[in-house]
């Protein structure tokens, strides 16, 4: 009876697991891609976008979809220029203060509206309204006005309203909008290709304040339209038949995931659900380098990691002892056997993706590198500075750096490097990303981890982050020669006035050296050899809008 | 009874108010501020962020003006979104953390007990050590590290389902299989030993001199009293797998309520903050009351004031 049981028993077992692997692999799918004949682009946004309107939007997960949602005045073309977008053209005055725009004819929203110079006005006066509370209205302070409206802190709607009126841009008709610097801006055109100057049809803005909230509702101008968005999952867009370029559209859409872990994207891509993994986690980066996968890509990126220095705590008042840390890294292992992306040492704050004023070199490569690695010279800095100070040896001091791993091993490498070329001891202290923020602005640290991502590509990103006046600055290191020279740069309308007042900047900052520069940042990633037409701007995500399935 | 159901609705009350203004308080005290980053924004930008959340307020206004908007079960807006609010969070994320909780529980119970019942019965012979040695790797192998092989190999190398997402039923295989191993293992242990010590049992000994068989010994006698201990913590468990699943949540990159309280943190995202723990909070009390309540209706000796005689 008991044998008989066993046996039952055995074979209830056996089915069971039958039965499991029967459902398991019973929902065996074609893991392949099955957008591929329809001609949808599969790609990871990573997070869901905060906001979709151009006013509210801030960051990579906002402005990566938007750039495919709308076209502002200007756009960065394939080869790295500004090109013109919902302008055709635009005339500067003389004095390089005032930009008239003159709209492309014919140009509408995806429901059909017509595409107006008031359409330009009333969202960027929208961004400066203070009850938007835009966190990206600075981005149009170079408008005369701008800044005095949106800091107004005035509650009458009348007086509020003139403030707005005094704001320089202005439809002069329908496809021609007038725009007044304070200074004159060399880099204003691509600025205006930034997604706080997108346009917002005015109609749909008045009549329903929600619109960028509800896929049904959404209205944009560029090539592509919102059709779904479910929050926290996908976003699906397909291509807008009322798009001025759209005969060179060639993708019918694009389904934008939500995967937050890298590694998950990165399996969603070798499982064939993405056909392209941007970011890349980092040993798979080094991996697919080493193999020279041919689907992998390293793109430029404008942007670079740094050190940051308490220039206010002892010993870091003196330069001499800044410098000696600076020297004493050696870059390229860092670069090579630790972050494993392709990125550059840096020798200097500014990436590499900003063109000099001959427009045709870098003002990386004009600039070039102001200092080298050098060990013994570090020794002969760090003895003479500490000498200066009154200090017999170097304190011991922490390195801070944000929860991430790489962080944590770039420190440790720092303080393995410092520790055997100067030996010096240095501890090291993680903190969650916004203690870190809080504890800089407080100058309550030795030395940060830092780094920045440039909002346009021009020096000036970089450089007016270390002026005196800067709410980041976050060093405590003030140089009235650095502000002048900011000031003529932001001032002058000469490029090569402005390149060479920059250029000086940036000496000065690296004869100070406030900021130690660690690399120049890349953009590893994958892409499914099956897919053409991407190209990706040193300051921008891949743009994917030109991109074509085979 | 009435008085007693009302008085424990008052403690629960009384004990969510506490919750609500403990987290707030450690919120405020966290260092870092929501609109903190390394960007740029400039003084007068900040003002008007500030002034649009209310944040600009003094903290005991915005404190008072909390437990208004409570009262309407408003939870606020989301600071680091514009799209959403802290309801639609919960409304969209929770029914999907619950879906995942209750998936893994059905596995985990199920499997747990079959593998329990089949090391009893094969107490000390292979089913039994093959049972055992699968709930000692469900115990101490952690589920993000099953998870991560699960993708790497059924959804990755062989395709037999899809890698992360939440969309298809096979899009909950995975995700289930992985958060149910813990208890599934737990539960296979609970029940091994459960069923060794009811099998040793008089009654089971005078059910088979009685000529009953072996089946209806098992089905009938065996596991219906094996299983209480498993029942008995069945409710820690369910409450452990429907708030417990962010790591999976996370891997899976499934939308749930587990990712907005961690990025929720992370970004000092207030309302999101205090509308997940003010959300679970709530169910958690309710369950324990409802528990207690359960318990004075199941168990007479069990006094309304909550004391034994």
């Amino acid at each position: 009876m008991i044998i008989k049981t066993q046996q039952k028993l055995r074979t209830i077992v056996i089915s069971i697991l039958l039965m499991l692997v029967l459902a398991v692999t019973g929902c065996v799918g074609n893991s392949s891609n099955t957008n591929a004949s329809a001609n949808i682009l599969n790609v990871n946004n990573s997070s869901e976008p905060g906001s979709l309107h151009p006013a509210k939007a801030q960051g990579t997960h906002e402005s990566w979809p938007l750039r495919h949602l709308f076209v502002g005045l200007t756009m960065v073309g394939p080869n790295g220029k500004v090109v013109p977008g919902a302008a055709k053209n635009w005339d500067i005055s003389s004095d390089r203060k005032t930009y008239i725009f003159h709209l492309r004819e014919g140009q509408k929203w995806s429901n059909g509206d017509p595409v107006t110079a008031q359409d330009f006005e009333f969202a960027w006066k929208h961004v400066l309204n203070p009850a938007t509370a835009s966190t990206y209205a600075y981005q149009l302070y170079y408008i005369e006005g701008a800044q005095a409206y949106n800091e107004s802190k005035e509650k009458d709607v009348g007086k509020l309203k003139a403030l707005a009126d005094k704001v320089g841009v202005k439809a002069l008709d329908k496809q021609t909008l007038e725009v007044r610097l304070v200074n004159p801006t060399a880099y204003f055109d691509q600025l205006v290709s930034f997604y706080t100057y997108y346009p917002v049809d005015k109609n749909v803005q008045e009549s329903n304040p929600k619109w960028a909230n509800d896929a049904a509702a959404f209205i944009s101008n560029g090539p592509f339209r919102l059709t779904e968005w479910k929050h926290k999952r996908d976003l699906k867009m397909v291509k807008n038949e009322n798009y001025f370029e759209k005969d060179k559209i060639k993708l019918a859409g694009i389904n934008w995931a939500m995967v937050e872990g890298e590694n998950t994207a990165w399996q969603m891509y070798r499982a064939g659900k993405l056909d392209l993994a941007l970011p890349l986690p980092g040993d798979v980066v080094g991996q697919l380098k080493s193999q020279k996968a041919k689907d992998f890509k390293i793109a430029p990126e404008f942007s670079t990691y740094f050190y940051r220095f308490n220039t206010t705590k002892k010993p870091f008042t003196n330069a001499k002892i800044r410098t000696a840390l600076a020297m004493a890294i050696d870059r390229a292992t860092i670069t090579e056997h630790i972050a494993q992306g392709g990125q550059k040492p840096a020798y200097a704050l500014v990436a590499e993706g900003a063109r000099d004023a001959n427009g045709k070199e870098d003002f990386r490569t004009v600039g070039g590198a102001y200092f080298t690695e050098n060990v013994e010279q570090a020794k002969r800095l760090l003895a003479e500075g500490l000498r200066e100070e009154g200090l017999t040896s170097m304190p011991k001091f922490n390195i801070m750096y944000n929860t991430l791993d790489l962080h944590k091993r770039i420190a440790e490498a720092i303080a393995g490097m410092w520790k055997q070329n100067l030996g010096i001891d240095v501890g090291l202290e993680n903190t969650e990303f916004k203690v870190k923020i809080d504890r800089e602005h407080k100058l309550d640290y030795s030395v940060s981890r830092s780094g920045w991502v440039a909002d346009f590509s021009d020096p000036m990103t970089f450089l007016d982050m270390f002026t005196s006046a800067s709410t980041q600055n976050d060093t405590g290191w003030k140089n009235k020669q650095y502000d002048a020279k900011i000031n003529i740069a932001k001032q002058s309308s000469n490029p090569v006035i402005r390149m060479k007042a920059m250029h000086e900047a940036e000496a000065i900052l690296m004869k100070d050296m406030p900021i130690i520069p660690i690399y120049f940042y890349t953009k590893p990633y994958a892409i499914k050899q099956n897919i053409s037409g991407v190209y990706t701007p040193a300051d921008e995500y891949p743009v994917l809008m030109y991109a074509n399935i085979m | 009874m009435v008085r007693y159901t009302l008085q424990r609705l008052g403690w629960a009350l009384f004990t969510l108010w506490i919750v609500i203004t403990i987290t707030f308080i450690l919120m405020r005290l966290i260092p870092g501020d929501p609109f903190s980053s390394e960007g740029k924004m400039p003084p007068g930008v900040y003002e008007n962020i500030k002034a649009y959340y209310h944040l600009d307020r003094p903290v005991v206004v915005q404190y008072f003006e909390y437990l208004g908007s409570l009262l309407t079960l408003d939870f606020g807006p989301s600071l680091k979104s514009d799209s959403i609010t802290v309801n639609d969070y919960i409304r969209d994320g929770f029914p999907i953390s619950l879906h995942l909780g209750l998936q893994a529980l059905v596995i985990g119970v199920t499997f747990g007990v079959i593998f329990g019942v089949i090391a009893a019965l094969y107490h000390n012979r292979w089913p039994d050590y093959v049972s055992m040695i699968l709930a000692i790797i469900g115990i101490s192998v952690p589920n993000f590290i099953l998870a991560t092989v699960m993708i790497q190999y059924v959804a990755v190398e062989w395709g037999w389902l899809p890698p992360a997402t939440w969309e298809t039923w096979q899009h909950t295989i995975l995700p289930s299989i992985a958060l149910a191993l813990m208890p599934l293992a737990f539960i296979a242990r609970l029940m091994r030993a459960s069923m060794l010590e009811v099998l040793r049992q008089e009654y089971i000994k005078t059910a088979k001199a009685k000529g009953l068989t072996q089946t209806i010994i098992i089905m009938k006698h065996t596991i219906r009293n094996a299983i209480l201990p498993v029942v008995t913590m069945l409710s820690v468990i369910a409450a452990n797998l429907v708030t417990g699943s962010f790591v999976i949540e996370h891997i899976f990159g499934i939308p749930g309520m587990g990712e907005m309280f961690v990025k929720g943190i992370f970004n000092r995202d207030y309302p999101v903050i205090l509308g997940s723990t003010v959300f679970y909070s709530a169910i958690l009390i309710f369950l324990i009351l409802l528990v207690d309540l359960a318990y004075t209706w199941i168990d007479p000796r069990i006094t309304v004031t909550g004391e034994s005689r």
